[in-house]
C-alpha cells in the first residue's frame, strides 16, 4: 500500500515536471475515414500530422502537442457538430485536412465563430478564400481555381474545345465546374451539356452514355476519389476512349491513379501541387510515411496536412498561445512558408496558400518502372499563374480592408 | 432524330437498358431478402455485406488462386453461403424467439464489422476486376454501345430470379418451404427437419447476394463499400414489393431499375432519391406493398 503511495506520488511528480512550462496544443484531423475520399485523406492525414509534429520537435519548443482524429462521413452536419464539440468541450485548437467542400465550408464557418484554426488541405472549393473567406481559415493544397486553370487550360490547348461535364452534385463538383467553364470560355471553347450526378455515385454509366451521345470532344469529371476511379473504369469499359472523347479528370489524387493502374488510366492529363517522386525532399518524405503506413505513399492532401501542421505549429511556437485562433492565423500569414514538401511559399492575407502546381500525364504500362511510378510532369505552374489573383476572389477582408485605407487616405 | 419529351429517343433507350442491368441487381439482392425474411422472419442487414464478400472472394480467387470468372460464379456463392450457414447456426439461429429488432441489430452489426475489416484491409479506392474474356467487347446498336457483359447480367439475373421462383412454387422442396413459413410447428410434426430446413434457407439467400456480388465485380469494381451503396435501395425495393413476395421482389426489383433510369433522363438530381419517394407513396396506398399479403 505504502510503496503504491509513493509510486503514485512519484508518478505524480514526473508527469507534473514534464507538463510544466509547455504549451498545450491539441490537433483535430477531420475527415473521410470510410467513403469515397478515405484513400485520399483519412489515417494517412493522421500519420502525416503526427509526422509532422515530430519532425517539428515540438517538445524541444515548448509545446505539449495532442492528434485527435474522426469521420466526419462526407456529411456536413456531422462535420460542424464534431468541430463544435472539439473547440468547445474537448479543447482542440486547430482542425486539419477536412475533405469534401460541403463539409468544409461547414467547419469552416464553425471555426470561424469560435475563433479556432482551420487549416484545409483536402477539400477544393475555391469559396474558402473567396466570397466566404475567413480570418480564422487557411486553404492549404489547392482549389477549384487551380485545377480548372492547369488540367482546362491544357484540353483546350490540346483542341479540346468543346466539353460535357459529369458533376458530383454537391459544394465541390459545383465549383469546380464553374471555374473550368470559366477557362474553357475564356479560351474559345464551349460547353454542350452537363449533368450532376448523385454524390457518391457507384454507378455513373448513364451519364458516361449521354456524354458519349453529346459528342463533345472532353467528358470533364468534375468529381473525386471514388467516384472519379468508378467513371475512369468505367468510361474504359463502355469504349468512351476508343471512340475518341477524352477525359478530363479535374481532381485527381496518386492514390486514385495508383489504384485504377497505368494500364486503364494512361495518357490521363491531371493538376497536383505534390507527387511523391519530384525530387530528393519528396521522396525522402514519402519513403518514411510509406515505411509507417502500409507502403502507401502519401498523395497531396496528405502532404498537405503534413506541411500545414508543420506551419501551424512554427506560428503557435512563436507566439507561445494556441488559445486566439484569429491571431495563430495572422501569425501564419506573415510567417514564410517552408518545408520539405511544397518548398517555399506565403499565404496570402485571404487565406490562400501558394505554391507551385504541376500539369502531369499518367505514364504508360511500358514506361512505369514500378507500382507507384505514376506521372511525368509536362509543365510547372508557377503559384502566381496557378491560383486566382486575390482581387478576383471576392473575399471581403481584403476588398473591405483596402477600401477603408484608400477611405482614409483621402483629406 | 426521334424525340420523346425533349429527349431523343437513342438516350431514353440507351438508359432504359442501362436502368434494366441495375435493376438485375435489385431483382436477385431483393429476392435473397425476401427468402430469408419470409422464412426465418429475419430482416437480414448482411446482405449487403454478402454481396460484397461474394466480389471479393471473385477477387482472392483469381489473383490468390488463378482461378477465373466461370468458377468464381460457382464457388463464391458456395464459400459465402457456406459462411452464411455458420453464422446462421452460431448466431441467428438464438434470436428466432425474439423481437424483429435483434436479429436486425445483429446483423446490422455484423455488416459493419465485415465491411470494417475488409475497408482495413483494402482501402476504399476498390479493386479491379476484369471482364471475362468471352464476354469482352459489345454490340453496337442502333442507339447506344451495348458492352456483351452488361447484356449477359439481365440474362443471368433473369434465369436465376425463375429457377429460384419455380424451385418455391413449384417443386416438393418448395412446397416444404411455403408450408414452414405458415406454420413451422405442424410441419415439423409431420417429420420435417425444419431447423436444418431454416439453416439451408438462409445459406442459399446468402448465397444469392454472392452471386449478384460476382455478377457485379466486373461492372462497379471491387469495393469494401458497394454493399452498403446498394443495399439501402434494396431494402426500399422489398418494401415496395411486399415484405417476403417472392415475385414482387423479382418484378419491383427489374421495375424500379428502369424507373431509375428514365429518372436519369429526365431529372438527374433525383436518380438516387427516387426509390424512395416511391417507396413512400406505396406505403401512403397499400402499407403491406405491391404484392404483399396484408397481415
Amino acid at each position: 500500500m505504502r510503496a503504491q503511495l509513493l509510486l503514485a506520488a512519484v508518478l505524480a511528480l514526473a508527469t507534473a515536471g514534464s507538463v510544466q512550462g509547455q504549451t498545450p496544443v491539441r490537433i483535430g484531423v477531420l475527415n473521410d475515414r470510410s467513403g469515397v475520399y478515405a484513400d485520399i485523406s483519412g489515417e494517412g492525414s493522421v500519420v502525416a500530422a503526427r509526422m509532422a509534429v515530430e519532425d517539428f520537435k515540438a517538445a524541444e519548443k515548448g509545446l505539449k502537442v495532442e492528434i485527435v482524429s474522426a469521420d466526419h462521413q462526407n456529411k456536413p452536419d456531422l462535420g460542424a457538430s464534431i468541430a463544435r464539440q472539439w473547440f468547445d468541450r474537448e479543447g482542440v485548437d486547430a482542425i486539419f485536412d477536412v475533405p469534401t467542400s460541403s463539409v468544409a465550408l461547414a467547419v469552416h464557418h464553425v471555426a470561424r465563430e469560435r475563433n479556432k484554426v482551420l487549416v484545409d488541405s483536402g477539400a477544393g472549393t475555391a469559396d474558402l478564400t473567396g466570397t466566404q473567406c475567413s480570418p480564422n481559415t487557411v486553404h492549404w493544397t489547392f482549389d477549384t481555381v487551380a485545377l480548372a486553370n492547369g488540367t482546362g487550360g491544357a484540353m483546350v490547348k490540346r483542341g479540346g474545345d468543346t466539353w460535357f461535364f459529369i458533376t458530383a452534385d454537391y459544394a465541390f463538383g459545383e465549383a469546380v465546374q464553374r471555374d473550368t467553364t470559366a477557362v474553357i470560355t475564356g479560351r474559345g471553347g464551349r460547353v454542350v451539356g452537363a449533368v450532376k450526378a448523385p454524390f457518391p455515385a457507384s454507378d455513373v454509366s448513364a451519364f458516361l452514355t449521354a456524354a458519349r451521345q453529346s459528342g463533345a470532344k472532353v467528358i470533364g469529371l468534375a468529381n473525386a476519389g471514388g467516384d472519379t476511379i468508378t467513371a475512369v473504369r468505367q468510361a474504359a469499359k463502355l469504349g468512351i476512349t476508343e471512340g475518341g472523347q477524352a477525359l478530363a479528370g479535374l481532381l485527381i489524387f496518386s492514390s486514385d491513379i495508383h489504384a485504377l493502374t497505368p494500364r486503364v488510366a494512361q495518357g490521363l492529363v491531371l493538376t497536383e501541387p505534390f507527387y511523391w517522386d519530384l525530387n530528393d525532399a519528396t521522396r525522402a518524405f514519402s519513403d518514411r510515411f510509406a515505411k509507417t503506413f502500409n507502403g502507401k505513399k502519401p498523395t497531396a492532401a496528405q502532404a498537405g496536412v503534413y506541411a500545414g501542421v508543420l506551419h501551424y505549429l512554427k506560428a503557435v511556437a512563436a507566439l507561445g498561445s494556441a488559445r486566439d485562433g484569429g491571431r495563430v492565423v495572422a501569425g501564419m500569414k506573415e510567417l514564410p512558408t517552408d518545408d520539405p514538401l511544397f518548398g517555399k511559399g506565403t499565404i496570402r492575407p485571404d487565406g490562400r496558400k501558394i505554391h507551385d502546381m504541376y500539369l502531369f500525364e499518367v505514364k504508360r504500362p511500358s514506361e512505369s518502372r514500378g507500382e507507384w511510378d505514376l506521372y511525368k510532369t509536362l509543365a510547372t505552374i508557377p503559384g502566381d499563374e496557378a491560383f486566382r489573383p486575390m482581387g478576383e476572389g471576392g473575399c471581403p477582408l481584403v476588398g473591405r480592408g483596402s477600401v477603408v485605407r484608400l477611405d482614409r487616405a483621402q483629406p | 432524330m426521334t424525340m420523346i419529351f425533349g429527349v431523343p429517343m437513342q438516350a431514353l433507350f440507351g438508359q432504359l437498358l442501362l436502368g434494366l442491368i441495375n435493376g438485375s441487381f435489385y431483382a436477385i439482392l431483393s429476392l435473397g431478402l425476401a427468402i430469408i425474411f419470409g422464412l426465418l422472419n429475419i430482416i437480414n442487414f448482411t446482405h449487403g455485406a454478402q454481396y460484397m464478400m461474394g466480389a471479393f472472394v471473385a477477387w482472392m480467387l483469381l489473383n490468390y488462386a488463378g482461378i477465373g470468372y466461370w468458377w468464381a460464379l460457382l464457388l463464391a456463392p458456395l464459400a459465402v453461403g457456406l459462411f452464411g450457414v455458420i453464422m446462421e447456426r452460431l448466431l441467428i439461429a438464438r434470436l428466432y424467439k425474439l423481437d424483429h429488432l435483434y436479429g436486425l441489430l445483429l446483423t446490422f452489426g455484423l455488416a459493419l464489422i465485415i465491411q470494417g475489416l475488409f475497408r482495413n484491409e483494402y482501402g476504399v479506392s476498390g479493386l479491379p476486376y476484369a471482364i471475362p474474356s468471352e464476354l469482352s467487347g459489345g454490340q453496337r446498336l442502333p442507339f447506344m454501345f451495348l458492352p456483351n457483359y452488361r447484356g449477359w447480367v439481365v440474362v443471368a439475373s433473369l434465369v436465376v430470379c425463375l429457377a429460384t421462383w419455380l424451385v418455391i412454387e413449384k417443386t416438393k422442396l418448395g412446397a416444404y418451404l411455403r408450408a414452414a413459413t405458415e406454420n413451422p410447428t405442424l410441419v415439423q410434426a409431420f417429420g420435417v427437419n425444419v431447423p436444418l430446413l431454416l439453416t439451408l434457407t438462409y445459406g442459399f439467400g446468402v448465397a444469392l447476394a454472392a452471386f449478384a456480388g460476382v455478377l457485379a465485380a466486373p461492372v462497379y469494381s471491387v469495393n469494401p463499400n458497394m454493399g452498403a451503396d446498394i443495399i439501402i435501395v434494396v431494402f426500399a425495393v422489398v418494401v415496395i414489393g411486399g415484405m417476403g413476395s417472392i415475385l414482387g421482389s423479382i418484378i419491383t426489383g427489374f421495375t424500379l431499375g428502369l424507373i431509375e433510369g428514365l429518372t436519369k433522363v429526365f431529372y438527374p438530381e433525383a436518380s438516387s432519391t427516387v426509390i424512395f419517394v416511391i417507396m413512400v407513396l406505396v406505403l401512403l396506398v397499400k402499407p403491406a406493398g405491391l404484392f404483399g399479403r396484408t397481415a
